[in-house]
């Protein structure tokens, strides 16, 4: 088995945090290639299901990335998703997952910021080890 | 038409084969030099409903996209899968691109391998083309999950508003007069003109500002499809390109308009004397002014803080304009488009007392410079230093003042250099007694006249020294400025004294930036500007349709930047307005009344208020028109009845399942496909192969 690299899922926002992994490309901030994105129109879009899904098809972190607060494109939307992934992040905790859902706001300028929080992030899951469902997966 | 619509209804069907072509891009070396794109297709052609791969150099060239409508029509296609570049630049070009083969535009999934693959990760190539294998894994099964949507049709109201009068906003107003829509042109401020109207001259040819803008100021008052709303401010903005509801104060000044003349008897009898904003806080105004000699609209105001209630102005008025008790006032308008130019302030050296300006008298910004050396201003023309009034012989100036400084903003503010040598050449044309020093980092003279007048200060026997000062300090007994500086060219600290130091303050945000971004929900840069849609293609536009920008409210600008992009918005902005309607996304909630059960959780979330009850059958509804798409009443749905197009459960899911290699066998449904240029193989592959299969 080759050597266990993270395997993150990143959420992010149509209007700021994928408009700001587009300027980490076109910057070319390097950042591990751990993390494949995902694009939603609003962070408040990602349901509590999607994070369940992914964490139990094994991935072993997942990355929700919004406008900041009161830059909203949907006015509010990232206070929603806030709340939600507050709220995720509490039953993960107690199911054995702790630690492997982020949420980060991301502006379309930032895109330093995204290839940092990717970087840090990765390193974190890096610690944490493996998702446990996988050792599970292959015990079955 | 007929044609386009029958293909939607036939791809509608539920039990339509699912035929997906993807085509990889190289982006010239930009993605091919890192990822391994045959290898890419290839790993795709094996992919369940794959009929067909090809790898372009450039996907997005005409060769690129007629190959893309050669498949559609070969292979009979009705997904169509680019993985290149950013759907946020390259999306409309491929949805056009299969629309025009009778595609629904929704058919298209866009994959992003080189903003969020190559680019990021260009010295690891083989995990770079394992990714690009991924995302596009996750691309074709979402592909096959697309749903049609139609893109509606919105009318456009043919009227605009314009937020901000300066230079950029009157000559966004004025061309869109001239073509002939009706424009309200909003101006915090009691007059129009903006910072220009303070400008004594203006570079590179030293024209007298206020004699070039009064005439535009004038212009933009004559004009009878623009209406003026000066001293007022907006309030909310409500609705969508086209529709835009717009609420605006207009602040009191105490007076009726329609009654004062502009003859400034008030003033003449008005006891209380403030500081003078216009003039930047030098000389004094009384608390009822009229702003500026040249203002438009030429109309006195009641400055309500500082007014001792005298009523001295009320008994001189001979036209009995004043009204004490006025009070804000609100109108609605509506309009089709929004521009914001906003405008800027310059750097306030004064909270960290830079080179110890605040602290020592004869130290004065460049705007400060700017209204002393304005015949108009406080001294009649006249440069004295703020001590003793005495006229400076020696005076230094220093660049880059808030600007190209990490403890400030990193940015370079574009004008300082240019209006530091004018001002330097004015005064040394004036008086050329005087001696001038420019300490800078570097000179930045880009556009046309530019440079010549750089070499005219130096010929002037302007002196500038390269670098920036280290230790400011007063001679307490003559108030003259000691300035240690060290000249990186000629490799030695320097010593100089000045009878007055200037600085050459930068450009910063003003609180109009803040309140528009918010109203508009515009992004802002990390260097507190607002951000156009596209940094070198659409500079002018926003995120928001029916949104631009004009001026430095998009970063700092010179004028006659400011004056093409205000140029620039009214040509973008006619394109709607012309067209009277605008295409809007077609990606909105939409409720499945059969699972609502009514509970009402979703109304609140709505920020838009898009959902209401339908009270006779108990169901939520869904206005599409207001609805904007965000998805957050979806992700709270308790039964799941409402669902967001484009981005449905099912579809977010198939990319969640399929980002690691852990995803069940797809059904094998699916037709299977040889028809690929690249890849012999090709076809439906048993998902528990190695290839597929949980890592081990």
């Amino acid at each position: 088995m080759s050597e266990w690299e993270p395997n993150i899922l990143a959420f992010a926002c149509n209007w700021c945090s994928y408009a700001g992994a587009d300027l980490a490309g076109v910057s070319r901030f390097q950042y591990p290639a751990t993390v494949k994105i995902l694009r939603v129109m609003c962070s408040s879009r990602v349901e509590p299901s999607f994070i369940l899904k992914a964490l139990k098809d094994g991935a072993d972190g997942v990355l929700v990335a919004g406008c900041h607060i009161g830059d909203c494109h949907y006015i509010d939307g990232n206070r929603n998703a806030e709340a939600r992934i507050n709220n995720t992040k509490k039953a993960l905790e107690k199911l054995g997952f702790g630690g492997r859902l982020r949420l980060e706001w991301i502006s379309a300028s930032e895109g330093l910021r995204f290839s940092e929080v990717i970087k840090d992030f990765t390193e974190e899951i890096r610690n944490l080890g493996e998702n446990p469902v996988k050792e599970v997966k292959e015990n079955e | 038409m007929n044609e386009v619509s029958d293909t939607v209804n036939k791809d509608a069907s539920p039990d339509e084969d699912k035929r997906v072509g993807v085509f990889v891009c190289e982006c010239g070396v930009n993605i091919g030099g890192v990822v391994d794109t045959h290898a890419v297709a290839d790993y795709a052609a094996a992919l369940p409903g794959v009929l067909v791969t090809s790898v372009n150099k450039f996907t997005c060239s005409d060769s690129g996209q007629a190959d893309i409508q050669q498949k559609i029509k070969e292979h009979n296609l009705n997904r169509v899968v680019v993985a290149a570049c950013s759907p946020k630049t390259h999306e409309p070009t491929f949805r056009a691109c299969i629309e025009e083969m009778g595609l629904n535009q929704y058919f298209l999934e866009f994959v992003n391998i080189r903003d969020h693959c190559s680019w990021i990760h260009m010295w690891e190539k083989e995990k770079a083309t394992e990714k690009a294998k991924d995302l596009v894994r996750m691309g074709i099964e979402r592909a096959k999950l697309l749903e049609p949507l139609q893109a509606s049709e919105v009318p456009v109201i043919d009227k605009a508003l314009v937020v901000g009068a300066g230079v950029a906003g009157m000559q966004a107003a004025l061309d869109l007069a001239d073509m002939g829509f009706k424009v309200y042109l909003v101006e915090k401020e009691p007059s129009i003109g903006g910072r220009m109207a303070r400008f004594d001259k203006v570079f590179p040819t030293n024209d007298c500002s206020i004699c070039i803008l009064g005439p535009k100021m004038v212009e933009v008052a004559r004009n009878k499809n623009i209406e003026i709303m000066s001293y007022s401010e907006v309030q909310e903005v409500d609705g969508y390109v086209g529709n835009f509801k717009v609420k605006i104060e207009h602040k009191p000044r105490y007076l009726d308009v329609g009654k004062c003349t502009g003859c400034a008897k008030c003033s003449e009898v008005c006891p209380v004397e403030v500081p003078y904003d216009f003039n930047e806080g030098f000389g004094t105004r009384k608390a009822i002014y009229v702003p500026f000699p040249q203002a438009v609209p030429l109309r006195a105001v009641l400055d309500n803080d500082n007014c001792i209630n005298c009523k001295a102005c009320a008994k001189a008025c001979e036209s009995n304009a004043i009204e004490y008790e006025q009070e804000s006032a609100y109108s609605e308008v509506e309009v089709g488009v929004i521009i914001g130019a906003v405008g800027f302030k310059t750097y306030d050296p004064a909270p960290r007392a830079d080179y110890g300006y605040g602290k020592y008298d004869n130290i004065i910004t460049a705007m400060e410079f700017e209204r002393l050396l304005n015949a108009a201003g406080p001294t009649g023309g006249h440069i004295v230093r703020p001590s003793d009034c005495k006229e400076p012989i020696r005076v230094g100036f220093v660049n880059c003042v808030g600007s190209r400084d990490k403890e400030t903003n990193i940015y370079c503010s574009g004008v300082c250099c240019m209006y530091t040598i004018k001002n330097a050449q004015l005064l040394k044309e004036k008086r050329p007694e005087t001696d001038h020093t420019v300490m800078y980092i570097d000179i930045r003279t880009p556009f046309r006249a530019y440079e010549e007048s750089y070499n005219r200060a130096r010929n002037l026997g302007v002196k500038f020294l390269r670098g920036r000062p280290v230790e400011v300090k007063e001679d307490p007994e003559t108030g003259n400025i000691r300035v240690r500086v060290e000249d990186t060219l000629a490799g030695e600290m320097r010593n100089l004294e000045f009878d007055l130091l200037v600085l050459g303050t930068g450009v910063v945000p003003n609180e109009g930036i803040n309140r528009l971004q918010q109203l508009l929900k515009l992004s802002k840069a990390t260097d507190g500007f607002l951000m156009e849609a596209h940094p070198k293609l659409r500079p002018v536009d926003t995120t928001i349709d029916g949104v631009y920008l004009a001026g430095v409210a998009s970063g700092p600008k010179d004028i006659p930047y400011a004056v093409s992009q205000g140029s620039a918005c009214a040509g973008r902005a006619t394109i709607l307005l012309k067209n009277k309607k605008a295409i809007t996304e077609g990606i909105t909630a939409v409720v499945n009344p059969d699972v609502c059960v009514g509970c009402e959780v979703c109304i609140p979330m709505c920020p838009f208020q898009a959902i209401k009850m339908d009270e006779q059958a108990g169901k939520a509804n869904v206005m599409k028109a207001l609805c904007k798409g965000c998805g957050t009443c979806v992700a709270a749905c308790p039964t799941g009845a409402l669902e967001q197009d484009h981005f449905k459960n099912n579809q977010v899911i198939a990319q969640v399942k399929n980002v690691f290699r852990f995803e069940e066998v797809a059904s094998p449904d699916y037709p299977s496909g040889a028809g690929t240029h690249v890849s012999p193989a090709g076809g439906y592959v048993d998902e528990s192969s190695e290839d597929m299969g949980e890592q081990t």
